[in-house]
């Protein structure tokens, strides 16, 4: 009598209880379930008992304060602004300076970190030791520190506005920050933008079409004096056909302070400089950490080829580099933005001041606020997260 | 201070149910041993801790006064310091039995934060300082001047009203705590500093030539400043409404901390009841008979506080003004003991 082989579980079933209770098939699967059920539960009873007791002690909730008027007035903000603005525009004017801050600081912090981490992996003595003993001095320095340290010691030594450092009569240095013409629209200003516009495309145009020429023909095609002609010439023939696209608005000292002009505020410079310096010095370790992760031999085929230091490390090196580099990095932005909260300390209004400190102080209520708080910040760092991953995705694509 | 607010904060969603809906803040206390007090982080005159680590102030003395009205010792008090942001969710979170830290009466205040006010220990008002050297001589001079202020206080939208109502531009600059406040306005940063007049001349002995600084004229908003509790224990609001009220009492009866066993024995009415020799005043409230006593043995009273603290006996030498008893020129006025 043969014996009748046992029939094997279909495919799709097995791959489900896998997927669902892992290598404990479907006793996995319960025990996850009744987890999330006991998480669900938890965080309903925190929630529904904050209410209950919130509503008890009749503490105001909910978001209805939203659209009260503030009635404080904010000393830095890029979109308008007033006093008797609600405080959802509040929450705003600090979103946005919150990200100019990291935004800017981001930029510097790249730029000033992989100069150094170039800096310490050269050849020259002088400038590796310069590098190397920037990132060891300011790294190892708390960041509230050296906030403080600009703001203090450094920015609020400049003169009063009286006295303040002059270049040429128009931009004035002084401890309120730095004042400088403020372009203000003209009706040629629209023609203007769009023809400096018109000549970028074009000039992307032109330069990829030499690039192809080189690539496919061997061909060495001159581009500079038409990208030149089309970058500067378009948008001067706009302005003499349109008229001036801006004029300026001069500064004048006018009691305590400048009247016109517009103003870099001391606050904002020096959290931008501690911010992009600090992470800068992390940063520059990374990069390098990056470069010497890339094999020696790549370094020497690249020069056996001909090409030039600064052409191996642009072509070669750093491509290859940027595959080690980028996961850190994006740790290093996101740390950077976390920290511009520290804003706080030194008075400029960030979100964290002036929507979880002013807002909530004047409105009493935290929990809606530290809540509505942490998600934008949560929601910044998913957001940088995900285009730094779309970054690598194409690196690692166009790498094969 | 991010790191207070936010455990506070999750203290207030999670731990709500431990105090808030219970009205047993005596109890609590009595259980404790200790009374839980929210003071400053440090304002002469009010509520800062002197190089022993002994906190001294008007706003530390109510708190004072109020232990001793419980446990007849006026140092059974846990001193909780607070900034500006954080004492009100400290208060509704339950940390601290009484917020006694220079805080304005406000109706959002009183209706909003879960809180009520119990009265008032010193009314003062908003006022500038700025440097002599300026020149100014009146707070409507101050037109495009940069203003350092505290952030979370009454004073921000005060500022913004009074520069708005006179037509006058300025620039705000907000920090989180006095100090920084006043250091950002001593390295010249602003031409202005703006905060409670009593505030003002208390950070004005902190700087490093007080007589190159001025306090304007202009006082710009009324500030009551008062105790707080939270809402749903009469009991606990009844005990400090009229510990304070005895402190006022005390005074206008003449009754201070030196001759007050004399005065517990005389035959006057008013003292008697006060005294608890005459009805039981004292435990209608859940104290002892003698509270009253306790009271003014622990801290005198109010004007021997005043005096002590922010008054002539002090640095700071602010005259009573406002603050003087009702029957003197002030409006100091306590309900009476009966």
């Amino acid at each position: 009598m043969a014996i009748e082989p046992r029939k094997p579980p279909s495919q799709f079933v097995l791959k489900l209880q896998r997927a669902l209770g892992g290598r404990a098939g479907w006793g996995g699967f319960v025990l996850q379930l009744l987890f999330v059920a006991v998480l669900a539960w938890i965080s309903y009873e925190i929630v529904a008992n904050a209410r209950a007791n919130l509503q008890a002690q009749r503490i105001t909730a909910g978001f209805g304060f939203l659209q009260n008027t503030a009635g404080f007035d904010v000393s830095q903000s890029l979109i308008p602004y007033t006093g008797s603005d609600t405080y959802t525009r509040v929450f705003f004017v600090g979103l946005v300076n919150t990200l100019l801050v990291s935004v800017i600081g981001v930029f510097f912090a790249t730029v000033i970190g992989f100069m150094v981490a170039l800096g310490r992996l050269s050849p020259n003595w002088l400038l590796s030791r310069i590098s190397g003993a920037y990132v060891e001095l300011v790294r190892n320095l708390p960041i509230l520190f050296q906030i403080l340290f600009w703001y203090l010691a450094v920015l609020a030594a400049l003169p009063s506005p009286r006295q303040s450092v002059s270049v040429f009569g128009m931009f004035f240095l002084n401890n309120r920050g730095l004042v400088i013409p403020r372009p203000i629209g003209n009706p040629g200003f629209e023609p203007f933008v769009v023809a400096v516009l018109v000549a970028i495309v074009a000039a992307l145009v032109l330069w990829r079409y030499a690039r192809r020429q080189l690539y496919q023909y061997g061909r060495m095609i001159t581009t500079w004096p038409y990208l030149l002609g089309l970058l500067i010439g378009l948008p001067l023939v706009t302005s003499l056909i349109f008229g001036a696209p801006v004029t300026f608005e001069m500064p004048v000292l006018r009691g305590f302070n400048f009247a016109g002009g517009a103003r870099l505020i001391p606050e904002f410079v020096a959290l931008t400089l501690a911010l992009s310096t600090y992470t800068a010095a992390f940063i520059a370790e990374i990069v390098r950490a990056g470069i010497l992760s890339v094999h020696k031999g790549q370094m020497e085929a690249g020069s056996s080829l001909g090409l030039h230091r600064g052409e191996v490390l642009r072509l070669i090196v750093i491509p290859q580099a940027m595959r080690v580099i980028l996961p850190p990095l994006t740790n290093q932005y996101l740390n950077l933005t976390k920290n511009s909260s520290l804003a706080v300390a030194i008075g400029y209004p960030d979100l964290f001041s002036v929507f979880a400190g002013t807002t909530l102080s004047q409105t009493g209520q935290a929990i809606e606020i530290i809540g509505i708080t942490m998600g934008v910040y949560l929601l910044i760092s998913l957001v940088t997260s995900a285009i730094m991953s779309f970054y690598g995705w194409r690196i690692s694509r166009s790498m094969g | 201070m991010k790191r207070v607010s936010l455990v506070l904060t999750l203290a207030l969603a999670a731990g709500l149910s431990a105090q808030g809906a219970s009205a047993q803040t005596l109890k609590t206390v009595k259980d404790r041993g200790m009374l839980s007090c929210g003071v400053s982080q440090g304002l002469p005159g009010f509520s800062s801790p002197d190089d022993k680590g002994n906190w001294t102030g008007l706003d530390v003395d109510v708190c004072r006064a109020i232990a001793a009205a419980i446990f007849n010792d006026g140092t059974k008090v846990k001193f909780v310091p607070l900034s500006a942001k954080d004492r009100f969710t400290a208060l509704q979170s339950g940390e601290i039995d009484v917020l006694s830290r220079n805080t304005t009466w406000t109706l959002s205040r009183d209706t909003s934060l879960g809180a009520n006010f119990t009265g008032v220990t010193y009314y003062d008002g908003q006022g500038f300082l700025v440097k002599k050297s300026l020149k100014v001589n009146s707070a409507l001079e101050l037109n495009s001047a940069s203003v350092c202020v505290q952030t979370g206080t009454t004073t921000e939208q005060n500022l913004a009203d009074y520069f708005k109502g006179n037509n006058m531009k300025y620039e705000v600059i907000a920090f989180a705590s006095a100090d920084e406040t006043v250091k950002a306005y001593e390295s010249g940063r602003c031409d202005v500093f703006t905060s409670d007049v009593s505030q003002l001349y208390a950070e004005r002995l902190k700087l490093a030539n007080p007589a190159d600084h001025v306090v304007l004229p202009e006082v710009i908003s009324k500030e009551p400043l008062g105790p707080m509790v939270r809402h749903g224990d009469d009991q606990w609001f009844d005990i400090v409404k009229w510990t304070l009220f005895a402190m006022v009492d005390a005074e206008e009866l003449g009754v201070t901390q030196k001759n007050v066993d004399e005065m517990a024995k005389s035959d006057k009415p008013e003292l008697k009841r006060a005294f608890g020799t005459d009805g039981n005043l004292g435990e209608q409230l859940g104290l002892t008979k003698d509270w009253f006593a306790r009271i003014v043995k622990a801290t005198g009273n109010y004007g021997e506080a005043f005096d002590r603290n922010v008054g002539a006996g002090s640095k700071l030498g602010i005259a009573r003004g406002l603050n003087n008893l009702w029957n003197k020129g002030g409006i100091q006025y306590a309900p009476p003991i009966r």
